[in-house]
Parts: structure tokens; sequence; C-alpha cells
């Protein structure tokens, strides 16, 4: 029985291997941190991994939670053990069908990974909104603390649902809990059989719906009834505490685990108690023993089965001696009496109090901590313990914020911390792409697996798609690591990019004594020159071992390219004293070994050569007496930003925004546009520089840039009297303008360096092989100079939008983007499309923006993107939710229609007081051209001027809508996961109100945002995750769908294949005065591709057929012409050239060639049908489609 | 008619082989190739090379944006996708064995002694009736001497030898100060066959974009030259067998290299042109050539122009070399004489 095997995992990874093993159907859906859940279940499924039964779950991914959570209704309405994974909006979503499920008494665990909701702003990180938010649902509510407990719980939940018929959350703190890297004892199949009652399974199954022994469930039923048959399940709840204490009971038996429903941990005779559930019971538990040693007279009740809430057994945890308490809750209840856990506690005092139970009330206070992740730690647990020393200590507080407007917070002293001896703390500070997570977690897995050590890692991302810090917090030690906070002091503090001591206080953390690993760029005997100041102080005030590395070097030497990863970990091995040096070498061999014998002998002795050279240049640095740098940290923002972006923004951007007060925070969520422009993050070494000489100013270059970081503008050549030297200028390429100069500018601090601006050029010198009109270079020698070319660019004025182009490339070039510098992929699919639209319509813009990438890059602070222009205009910019952006954005619509018509009937009231003629103009005004809504503005700019200086309601009235006379432009932007699935109704919907709303799907084919989950726009053949095997089902083409109503234009574009039509389409999109859909390739990392690539494979695309370039314009029927134009020749490529440059495609290849095979033939099928179903409605004529009863008469 | 040929042991009913091409990439081509009548394939090559790069290329590909951000820490399914190709091949390998009645000759280009090695001996475990080197490098490196590059053909055939039973052939560059005494060392050191010769990798240039173009051609008979001088000197004068490779389009050059001292001809341009049942065309207008002069066999003909069996040898060396040139017309001498 007993087959115990130690395994370092993350949370997310031990539960879904009990869920996978206990269920028959799991219906799944990505979210955000439980996605990991659902994806490692569906590979497991393609893996042919079975369940305890010796079968294969099955798994499938619905259109959304609300979907999942119905799927799951079902399967067990009908018998099957079934279960899902989510978290935050998914589980709101899953609301309804969990009073279903509950009220009939069904067995099923949903497993959450809890995450804050979305409400002032929305969060990815852990707490406990979501599934307090469901806390009526009757579903019964356990909660784990940690890697291993949610691992056991998983599998307890399950026990106790199937024999209680009480259906339960099993709960663990996002990210916290879901992403920590621990070891586990792993749970047998043997030992998870004997927890699961076969007769009870069997029990469930015979309540499914059967027609061999009919029955009806889910009646209507009327006041008669309903109200007592809803209090037929109480005896089952009543149930549910004894139930879930003897399948702990048994547990503990078969695996030596033992759990309570409260675990009353500490002093025997504590006076002062804290109530606590999730992970945060494992931090207050440490503390505690920490300061019961000290002899403080204090306990913590941990919460275990949260729902249904046992007050005797609650009362029975809790010592008689307490007089005490402080209830923490992980979530908010505005305008309540306090948070879930506290009433429950309160109450529970109160009713035992009513009943004689308890002789008297102790002091109970609630409060709250740890919002969105926000740090718990021993320190803060002293706080509270202090605060319940007061004779009225607070209660409804906060702790771990500075709460200054409400004065909730505690104050605490943060110094305190109980680190103990035998652990070893490290932080790595890497780069996204540089492998030091990678390396982290092997790290942890080669410690964590050594018999007598014991490993823990946490890792920290910042909020940008490129060039993103991480920070790892890895503990060893010889006991099991319960400290689910971040390394608060460091033995080892690994600096693995020099530029980080130029912008984060690395050494914060360090311990007195500890070891400081620096990869540098410069030799051990120059690099202390080159530090900041701050840093020397720090390295000699703590006495801190400094050692250096040059890992790229090492890397280039060894024939690593640039993966310098296992020279960082080999250096930490050698320095951190976790193992013996010798030992330690010889483990990473050893693991080196393991993983790349299969990639031949030659890697494993390249590794080797790494790991040996690494030791040859590892040096220590002899730290002088004092610091003598003259280097200061640089101003975070220039002292010229706004005062909110200095004192706020700058903070978040510093990392640190956990010291910012409540006060100053916005109120409801309002943010400054245009705070992008403020951080100049020079995340790439390389950047374009232009030739203007070669240059044919095409304005390829400036349309594709995914980061807006390549600005042109036109000038007299007189505005050159006063620019910088080295300024770049070249005559414009268009005749008659002989006094007019062009300059194509750089900002390069903002690029990325992803070299799409390269692979677009079409100017090739004639003389140096390889010389375009723009060339990437190292961006050091440019930056200087390049800083003050972009002071004075700015300097002059963007072009007059009436006397640009609108039409073509060329001019697109000159309109200031107001969607600039996000924190996208280097080289993103999707940008260049958001970019063009605030060029060409973004002063009069709204947008609602889908949660995803777009809403992530577009809308994740500290900085945004969304920007203004020098009238103060730009687009307003909203994210509502995932699923509902469709409906959000129609809602824009009726009110600008209700706002613009009530604005009209206004100014025709004022007819007398305004004038005829202002009047008139303003009602009739065109707004097609740039020039007409120029305009217009000034019509209204004169309204308003008038209205001013009238006192009355009417008058003011109208102010508040007049802006509403000029034309707005409205936008709904989303990806495929939005479009295709969980918004396909919305959008359907809002496409056939004939409202006038223009809708962009940046269409990447998976949902990017989560990782690269499969959508019903995921191709066939393509791998993805949920789709390990190959998409069976060919793309839903929802272009034909909408054309099917007639009156909504359609485009289906891709820049890469023709960023004319793209322009085109966008535009005849805006000018249609009804619905309007427009399908845009994105490339995408999830694509597998080499992203410099990203516009080719575009072209491939639609070259091969698969893409083909679409309008469909209302419009033109309106004529009697074919509204259907196909833009693209005929194919001329096969559906392979263009995929078979894809990982995702060639993934298949690599796992199944047969099927591989099976699949592109398949594809190329599709394609050559789907090119003549095109082909023949763009042969056909106007009449033989459908009408458009809105437009024609 | 005898057409019948030993080549390094192996007994094939006429001389003519298919050589590496798309032709002999799949079970189908090779099926169709033996249909049509070939005597035995060589496929293509294995390029240990390329799968190290593959596998690098989607290392890079696998790992590129992960860790970065927290709600999309990778963007694949975690399976295992290491590169098959060896393990592809040898399934072709395997599978075109089985399926074929003709010699299979697997062919190899590694990089390292360890692939050299390791796949040899999974080839010969796959069931290949022999093994052909491909020893493809382009010793750009301006430091790296002769010696050194003859050296590594040693290196290699030693290594393979020593690692497998079935016959090993050598396919050779022409680019060696000493080709006779290279294919003797060789020779000596117990290789099976020599290919003769290698096709290399000869970019062009694109005066339009000035990049490398990296276009091949199909091969031309006038490219039949240089292999048929170094057949005709070795002919004889080692024991392994000799291959002809490089411009059959038609009969010609099948008997010209016949006669020359290969053992065996290669094709590939030919068929790829005008497919597989070309070979009969080929096969039947050599048959009607020996006949029609009284051959009985392919037999009688080998060699009989070679160094060894020509009435003036010399005619292979300087003296061809000028005969060349006198009887080169010169259309620029003959314009001027024209317009005086």
């Amino acid at each position: 029985m007993n087959t115990h095997q130690d395994v370092t995992v993350d949370g997310n990874e031990a539960v879904a291997y009990v869920a996978y093993r206990i269920n028959e159907v799991c219906a799944i859906y990505p979210i955000t941190p439980s996605s990991a859940m659902a994806e490692w279940a569906d590979q497991w499924a393609a893996e042919g991994k079975t369940n305890i039964w010796g079968n294969i779950p099955l798994i499938a991914e619905m259109q959304s939670e609300g979907g999942a959570a119905g799927a799951v209704h079902g399967a067990l309405q009908t018998g099957a053990l079934s279960t899902t994974f989510t978290a935050s909006q998914g589980l709101l979503l899953m609301i309804p069908n969990m009073y279903k499920i509950a009220g009939e008494l069904t067995a099923t665990v949903f497993h959450v990974a809890a995450r804050s909701l979305a409400t002032q702003g929305l969060s990815i990180f852990g707490d406990h909104s979501d599934v307090m938010a469901v806390r009526d649902t009757g579903f019964a509510m356990l909660g784990s603390s940690s890697v291993q407990e949610a691992h056991d719980m998983a599998l307890i939940a399950q026990a106790v649902s199937l024999e209680a018929r009480v259906p339960f959350i099993h709960f663990f703190d996002g990210f916290r809990t879901s992403h920590e890297v621990n070891k586990i004892s792993l749970l047998s199949d043997e030992q998870i059989s004997a927890m699961i009652n076969g007769d009870l399974v069997r029990a469930h199954r015979a309540r499914g719906l059967n027609p061999d022994h009919p029955f009806i469930r889910g009646t209507a039923q009327n006041p008669d009834i309903y109200f007592q048959a809803r209090e037929t399940v109480n005896p089952f709840y009543a149930k549910v505490p004894a139930i879930t204490q003897n399948i702990m009971d048994k547990f503990a038996a078969i695996t030596g685990r033992q759990y309570r429903l409260f675990e009353y941990t500490g002093a025997e005779d504590a006076t002062r108690v804290i109530v606590i559930m999730g992970s945060a019971a494992e931090t207050v538990k440490q503390t505690v023993a920490s300061l019961v040693t000290n002899g403080e007279k204090v306990g913590v009740i941990h919460v275990r089965l949260y729902l249904p809430f046992d007050q005797d057994a609650f009362l029975v945890a809790l010592p008689l001696t307490v007089s005490h308490v402080a209830v923490l809750d992980r979530t908010k209840s505005p305008g309540a009496t306090g948070e879930p856990l506290f009433h429950d506690v309160v109450s529970t005092f109160a009713e035992a109090f009513n009943t004689d139970k308890l002789a008297k009330m102790p002091k109970t206070v609630g409060g709250r901590y740890g919002l969105s992740s926000k740090e718990f730690t021993p320190a803060m647990v002293k706080g509270i313990f202090d605060e319940l020393l007061k004779a009225q200590p607070k209660s409804h507080f906060t702790i771990g914020i500075n709460d200054d407007v409400s004065h909730s917070s505690l104050d605490y002293d943060s110094s305190f911390n109980i680190d103990s001896d035998k652990v070893i703390s490290a932080l790595f500070f890497g780069l996204g792409a540089d492998g030091t997570v990678g390396a982290n977690k092997n790290t942890i897995k080669i410690i964590g697996d050594l018999p007598g050590f014991y490993a823990q890692g946490y890792f920290v991302y910042d909020s940008k798609k490129s060039g993103s810090q991480t920070i790892s917090h890895l503990r060893f030690g010889p006991d099991p690591i319960h400290a689910p906070y971040l390394v608060q002091t460091a033995q080892f503090i690994g600096c693995h990019q020099f530029n980080f001591l130029f912008k984060t206080d690395i050494l914060a953390q360090a311990a007195p004594g500890s070891v400081f690993l620096l990869n540098s760029p410069f030799p051990v005997e120059d690099v202390w020159a080159h530090l900041p100041r701050y840093v020397q102080e720090r390295i000699i005030n703590k006495g801190l071992s400094f050692y250096v590395i040059d890992a790229s070097t090492v890397a280039q030497e060894t024939g690593m390219g640039n993966r310098v990863n296992t020279i960082l970990q080999t250096c930490f091995f050698a320095l951190s004293g976790v193992l013996p040096r010798d030992q330690a070498i010889a483990k990473i061999k050893e693991t080196i070994k393991k993983t790349y014998s299969k990639k031949g002998e030659e890697v494993v002795l390249q590794n080797y050569a790494a790991v040996d050279q690494t030791l040859a240049h590892l040096f220590q640095v002899q730290v002088p007496l004092e610091a003598t740098s003259l280097v200061e940290m640089p101003l975070i923002v220039p002292v010229e930003a706004p005062r909110f972006v200095q004192e706020v923004t700058a903070k978040m951007m510093a990392g640190e925004g956990d010291q910012l007060a409540v006060s100053q925070l916005p109120l409801d969520g309002t943010y400054p546009s245009g705070t992008t422009a403020w951080e100049k993050r020079n995340v790439s070494h390389y950047v374009p520089e232009w030739v203007p000489d070669l240059c044919i100013q095409c304005g390829n270059c400036s349309f594709v840039c995914p980061h807006s970081v390549i600005r042109a503008k036109f000038y007299n050549q007189s505005v050159l009297d006063n620019a910088p030297t080295e300024f770049k200028s070249a005559k414009i390429s268009a005749r008659g303008f002989p006094e007019t100069r062009y300059t194509l500018q750089i900002y390069l601090e903002d690029c990325t360096g992803c070299n799409l601006c390269v692979s677009v050029c079409p100017a090739m010198s004639l003389k140096e092989s390889g010389v375009k009109a723009i060339n990437m270079q190292v961006k050091e020698p440019l930056l200087e100079q390049e800083r003050e070319n972009i002071r004075f660019f700015e300097s002059i004025p963007y072009n007059n939008r009436a006397n640009v182009d609108f039409s073509s490339i060329r001019g697109t070039q000159f309109l200031q983007p107001l969607f600039e510098f996000s924190g996208a992929c280097a080289g993103c699919g999707e940008t260049p499309y958001v970019k063009l639209v605030s060029q060409l319509f973004g002063d009069r813009l709204i947008v609602a923006n889908a949660t995803g990438c777009s809403s992530i890059y577009g809308g994740n602070l500290p900085t945004t993107p969304w920007t203004k222009n020098s009238d103060e205009r730009g687009p307003a910019w909203s994210n509502s939710l995932f699923e509902d952006n469709a409906e959000f954005g129609l809602g824009f619509r009726l009110t600008a229609d209700k706002h613009r018509t009530f604005a009209m009937q206004l100014t025709r009231e004022f007819q007398h007081e305004l004038g005829g003629v202002l009047v008139n103009a303003i009602l009739n005004a065109p707004q097609k051209t740039e020039s007409q809504i120029r305009t217009q503005r000034e019509r209204v700019a004169e309204l308003k001027a008038i209205l001013l200086q009238m006192n009355s309601e009417k008058a003011l009235d109208l102010l508040s809508v007049a802006d509403h006379l000029v034309r707005r432009s409205i936008w709904i932007m989303g990806g495929d996961g939005w479009a295709y699935d969980i918004g396909s109704g919305g959008l359907d919907h809002i496409l056939a109100s004939g409202r006038d709303v223009n809708v962009l799907v940046m269409d990447t084919e998976v949902y990017s945002n989560t990782g690269g989950q499969m959508s019903k726009s995921t191709p066939l053949g393509a791998v993805a995750k949920f789709a390990a095997g190959g998409k069976t089902v060919a793309k839903k083409d929802i272009a034909l769908q909408a054309i099917s109503y007639g009156n909504v234009y359609v485009a289906r574009i891709a820049m890469g294949a023709n960023p004319q039509q793209t322009l085109l389409a966008m535009r005849e999109a805006e000018a249609y005065p009804g619905p309007s859909l427009i399908l845009a390739y994105s490339h995408c990392i999830a694509h597998g591709i080499n992203m410099q690539n990203g516009l080719k494979q575009q072209d491939l695309a639609t070259a091969s057929g698969y893409w083909p370039l679409v309008r469909y314009n209302p419009v033109l029927r309106q004529t009697d012409k074919n509204p259907f134009v196909l833009d693209s020749p005929r194919p001329r490529k096969s559906f392979k050239e263009y995929a078979y440059n894809e990982l995702r495609y060639k993934m298949l290849q690599r796992t199944n060639p047969a099927e591989a095979d099976r699949m592109l033939k398949l594809a190329q099928q599709i394609v050559n049908q789907k090119w003549e179903i095109y082909e023949q409605m763009a042969t056909r004529s106007g009449s033989q489609f459908h009408p458009d009863a809105n437009s024609i008469e | 008619m005898d057409l019948s040929t030993d080549y390094m042991g192996l007994k094939l009913k006429h001389p003519l082989v298919a050589s590496s091409s798309p032709l002999s990439d799949s079970l189908e081509g090779i099926k169709l190739l033996e249909d049509s009548g070939i005597s035995a394939v060589v496929m293509y090559s294995l390029f240990e090379e390329q799968i190290r790069r593959d596998n690098e290329a989607f290392d890079f590909l696998l790992q590129s944006g992960t860790e970065s951000f927290a709600e999309s820490l990778n963007y694949f399914p975690h399976l295992d996708t290491e590169h098959k190709g060896s393990e592809q091949y040898l399934n072709l390998v395997r599978k075109a064995v089985e399926a074929t009645d003709i010699p299979i000759i697997a062919s190899l280009n590694g990089v390292t002694n360890v692939g050299w090695i390791d796949y040899a001996k999974q080839i010969q475990q796959a069931g290949a009736s022999a093994l052909e080197l491909n020893v493809y490098f382009i010793p750009t490196d301006l430091e790296m001497t002769p010696i050194s590059v003859e050296q590594c053909y040693f290196d290699i055939l030693k290594a393979v030898k020593s690692a497998v039973s079935i016959p090993v052939a050598i396919k050779l560059s022409p680019f060696f100060s000493a080709t006779g005494n290279m294919a003797k060392r060789l020779d000596e050191e117990g290789v099976d066959a020599l290919v003769l010769f290698n096709r290399f990798y000869q970019p062009d240039i694109n005066l339009e974009t000035l990049t490398i173009d990296p276009h091949t051609e199909l091969s031309t008979p006038a490219e039949i030259r240089l292999p048929l001088l170094w057949i005709a000197v070795l002919y004889g004068q080692i024991k392994a067998s000799l291959a002809a490779s490089r411009g059959v389009h038609s009969s010609t050059e099948i008997i010209k290299y016949l006669m020359a001292g290969a053992d065996v001809v290669m094709v590939a341009s030919i068929l790829m042109k005008k497919g597989p049942k070309y070979l009969q065309v080929l096969l039947n207008e050599t048959e009607q050539w020996l006949s029609a002069r009284g051959y009985h066999s392919v037999n009688e003909v080998r060699g009989m122009m070679s160094r060894k069996n020509i009435k003036n040898p010399g005619a292979l060396e300087r003296v061809n070399y000028i005969k060349v040139l006198e009887s080169f017309e010169n259309p620029f001498a003959s314009g001027i004489a024209r317009s005086r």
C-alpha cells in the first residue's frame, strides 16, 4: 500500500493530479490562475493516462465557464463523476449551475484557484473574493493552505461529497498556492482508490437520468411547495462536518497526514487567537510557533471546512482561555458589517452565548488582509496580535496597506521576521527571456528530489509581456517549508541582468554577510566602478561576499549561444552552500545528462563544458572599504512628468507600489491616459536605425511597428535651423514640395527590437549587401544622440490631419498614433491594428476592450499606452469583462445615439438663441472627412461658448451632451477567445442590432493571454493547449456568419499580406453606418514562430488561400453591385508551405506524424473548398445577396 | 543480355541505382522506384546536424516568451517533441527493407563521431543492405590543412567500419589535391565502394537583392566528365567498387561510365524530370546499344575505356587536356577570321 513518493510540483499540478484520477468527465475553460489544472488534465488525457478505474477521463473545453458548469451539471445529472477547474470571473459565471447542482444534492468538487474579482480594476492575483461570492450556492467550501494540502484536500473533498451528496468547492490561494513549487508526498493510486468508496460512486451513477427507469428532475415549483422543498436538504448539510472529519481521519490512517475541520495551534492557555483560512493560515501558524517560544499566549485557528460552518467544532477547537479573537478575511464586503468568516465566528459566539455554551463572549474583531496577493507576512501577524493586546482593538481593520482615508489599517513593525537559521533563502532577478525562472524551477527539483532536503519556489512576474523582470523566491532546508510569503531576507542574491541595478533595489533583502552574484559584462577588476553608489554601499554595509560572472561570454565561448541559464545556475550551486560544492556540481552534471542525453552526447558535453568554464570564470570581487561611485540611481520618470505619474505611477514602476497609501489612488478606477510615454523601458539591445538616403518614405516600417516607435513627420526645411547637428532628415519624396523635409524618428528607448520594420522595408542598398533603409544596430552608441533628436522631433508639430492622405500607407505614417509603447510581446501581431485604429480615428474614439492580451497591454498598470494628442483628445478606453465586451460596446453606441439625438433636440430648441445658421450647420453637418469633422468641432465649440453664457438648466443639459454632436467612432476590440467563444453570442447579437459599431477581432487563433488554449478559431491540425493531439475541427468562419445578415460590413484582413487592403477595410468599416466586423490575422508568439517572421507568415497565410482577404460592403449592395469583394489572388502556395513554418503545426508532425499528414491533407482540402465558395461569391451579382432593410427602400 | 552487377558485394540485376533524391524520401517513392525496375535505392541522407539544428529551433520556439508573464508561463502543451528525425529515418529504412526486394542503401551525414557511429549502428540494425557516408563539408576555415581535411575522411571511415558489418561506401568530393591517392588510401582503410562525386552546394549571388541564393539545380550531362575521368583512372587499381554519380540523362552517359569502369551508375535528376518509369527507357537503350555491338553482358564493356585498358593512358592526363584545346573551335577566332 505504501508506495510513498515525494515530488516537487506546484499547487495546480498537485490538485489536477488527484482530480484527474477520480473523475470521468472534466469540462474546462482557461482562466488564470487555474488554467494549468485544465491543461494538465487535457495533456494527461492526450497521453493516455487513466483514472483509478483504468479509463481516460473525457476532457471537454467549453466556450465559457458558464458552459463548463452546464456541461458538468449535465454529466453529473447523467451519473458521471465530473469536475471543473476555475477561478474569479469564471466561478461567477458558474453560479446559476452551482445553485442547481447543490439544490439537486449532487456530488462533485469544483477546484478553485481563488482569485480577486474585477471591481475598480481587474486582478489576476489571489484572494477569496471569488469563493466568498458563491457561498450561498449551497456548495460546501473546503480550503487548502499549501501545495501538499491542496493535493490532499482535492481527494478528501471528493470522498466527502460522494458520501454527503453535497457538492464542494475546494479552494486554494491563486498564485500563492496554485503556482508555488514545493516538495510534497504524492498520493498513490492505491491510496486514492482506498479513499473513494465504490458503492457511493455507483449510487451516484444510479441517481443519473436513465430512460430505463425514468423520472424528471428540474421541475418548476409554485409558492405552495418551493419553500418546503428547499428545506429538505438541511439534514444533508448537517452531516457534512462529521462526514468530513471522518474522511479526514480515514485519510490520516492511510497517509499519516491528519487534518481537522478547525485546527488549533499555539499556546494551550492562549488569550489571543487569530482565525484564518487559506495559505495565510500557514504564515500565522509559523509566527505563532515563534511567538509562543518567546512566551506569548497566542494561537491560531486554521479553518479548513468553511461551509457548512460547524459551530460546535469551532468552539471545541478554541481554548477556553481566549479573550481576544481576530478573524481575518481575504475579501471585502463593502457596506456589510464585516466579512464572511468574521460573521460566522461572531454569530457562533453569539449563538453559543445565547445557548449558554459560552459564558463570556471573547472580544472579536474582523480584519482584511492580502487582497490581490498582497503580501501577508509574519510581521503583519505580529502586528495583529499586538493590536489584540489593546483594551479596544480596532475592528474592520486592514493590514498590509496604509489606509489614510478610512484609517482602517494597523501599524506593524515590518522588520520583524521569523526566518529559521536552517533555511537558505535566495532571490534571483532575471529577465523573462533569459531562462532564470526555468533554471530555478530546475534547481528546486534537483535539490527537492534529494532525500532530507526540502525546497520551495515562488515566482513574481511583472505586468509587461516583453522585456519583463522576473523575481524568483527560493527556499531550501532540511524540513518541509511552510512559508507562503516572499523571501524576507536572502542569503543569496543573484542579479542576472546588470542593468537591473539601475532600476530596482536589488539588495534590499540581502541578509548581512550573504552572497551577491552579479552577471556582469565588466571584468572582475573593473566591475566595482560601474556599480551605482547605493549598490556599493549596500555591499559594504551588509558585508556581502560579492561575485561576478560574465555569463554571456562563457555561453558564447562554450557554444551555448545566448543561453545563460545553466551558467548562472552553476554559480548558485557553487556559491550558495545549499549543498557542498563538489556534490552540487556533480548534481548539476547528473541533471544535464538526464535532460540532454536524448539530444545527443555533444549537447551533454557542451553543457558540461559550460559548467566547468563557469567555475573557471566565477570571481570574487575584493570589496573596497568605501563606496566611491558617482553613479546614482536614475530618476524613474523625468521631472517634467505630471504629478500623478511622479507620485503614483513612478512608485509602481519602481516596484514600490505596496507603499502607496489609499488616498493616493483614484477612487473609481479612473487613470490618466498616455503613461507609457514616461516609462523608457530600454528593453532591447538592438534597435532600428534609419538611413535617409536609401529611404523611399513608403511608411511600411511605421505602419507595422507594434510599439509605435517609428514616427514620421514632414515639415518646412526652415525647421531644421534649430535642429541638433546629427538630426536626420531627407527631402520629401513628392514632387512639387522643394522646401519640405521628411524625418523618420525612432523612439529607440521604447523599441523591443522585434525587427518587423526591417523585414518590411523594401528599400535595399544597391551597393552594400544586406543594408536597407532601416537596419538593426546596437542601441548604446546611438542613445544619447537620439534622445536629443527625439526631443527636437517632438518639438515639430504633427502634420495637420486635413493635409494627410488617409487612403495610403504612406499617408498614415504622418498620423499620430494614440496607442504607443505598450507592453505587448516584441513583434506583436495585434498592436499594429490597434495603433492604426488610433491613428485613423483616435481623437473621437471610444474603445470597449474584451479581457485578454489587448486589455492587458492596453490597460495593465502601472503604465498604459492609450494616449492623447496635443488638443488633449484621444481614445477613451475601457474594459468590462471577457464575456460581455460586444454588449458593453453596444452600450457605448446606445449612449452616443441617445445623447446625440438629445443634443440635436436641444440644439433645435435653442434655434432662437443660437441662430438658425449655426443650428442648421450643426444638425446637418456631413462628418465623413477629417476637415468636415474639424469644422463640426469648431461649430460645437462655438455652441458651447454661447451656452456657457446662458444660465439655464436646459443650456447646462445641452452642454453636458454637446460633445456628441461630433460623430464618435465606437470600436469593440478583442481576441478570438472572446469573439469565437465566450462572447460569441453577444457579438452575434450586436451584429444583428443594426447599430453603428465597429468590431475588431484580433485573431491569434488561440487564447493568447492565458497561454495558448484552443478556441473555435484554432485551425484544423494545429496543436494548442486543450488540443494537445491537434485540433480535429476546422476553424469557424464568422465572416460568412456575419455576411449572412446582409447589413453587416465584414472584412478579413492581414496586414502582412496586404496593408493597403487593411487600411481600406478599416476606413470602410468606420464609415459604414451600421455594424462592422473586421477579422484581423494576428501572428502570435503562441504560433511558435520567430516573431520577426510574423508578417511573412501573414503573407503566406493569404498566399496559400488559408486566409483569403475579403470585404463585404452592404453599401455596394444598395446599388446592386456585388458587395462581396475577394481581395487576394488565387492560392499560389500550398497550405503546407505556410503552416509548416509554425511550431503549432509542426508539433503534431513530431508527436504523431501519421495524424499530421492526415490533418495536412484535410486542411488543404478545406482551403481549396473555402476558396471555391469565396470565388463563387465574388462572382455573384448584388441581388444574390440579402438585402439590407435599413438601407434598401 | 546479362546486365547483372556486383556493387560492394550486393548482387544487382543491373547497374542502375537510384541515388538520393526526393523520390527516395518516402516509402511510396521507394516502392515506385522498385516497380520501375531500379536495382537498388540509395536513400536520402540522415543529417545529424539538421536534426540538431531542428531540435535547437524547436527548443527556441518552445521557450520563446515563456516564464515572462504570469498568465502565460508557456504557450504549448508539454509534449515530447524531441526530433524523431533519426527514428523516422530508421523507420523508413525498416519499412523499405520490408516492402521491397531490392537492396536499400542508407545514407548518413554526421557532424560528430558520436553521430556517425550511433546512427550507423542503428541503420544496420534497421536492416539496410549497405551504408553510404555522405561526407559533406566545405573547409572554409583557411587554417584547415589538406592533411586534416583528409584525416577527417579516414577517421569517419574507421569509426563507421568498426561499428558496422554491412558494406560501407563513401561519397567523395572531387576537391582533393591527390584524388587518386585519397581513393587508394580509403581503399586501404577498407572502404567498400567509392561514389564519385558529391555535388556540392554551390551558392549563387542574387544581383537584385544582393544576397546569396542557395538555389540548386538538377545535374546536366556535361557534369559526367569529372567522375568519368576518375573512374577511368581508378578502375582496376583499387579493390573498392566504383559508383558513378552525376549527369546521367541518357544511355550514352551510362555506357560511358560503364566503359570507364563504374560498377554501378547512379541516377536521380533524369528520374525526377521524366518520372521513375523512364528507367526502362534508359535500360532498353543501354541494352540495345550493347547488343547492337555484340556484347552479351555489361561486364564485357566495364573498364574497357579505363586508364588501365586504353592504349594511350596519357590521353586521360595532360595530353587529353591539350587535345581538348586543339579540338575546341573558337567561335571568336573564326569570327575574326571571317571579318578579315
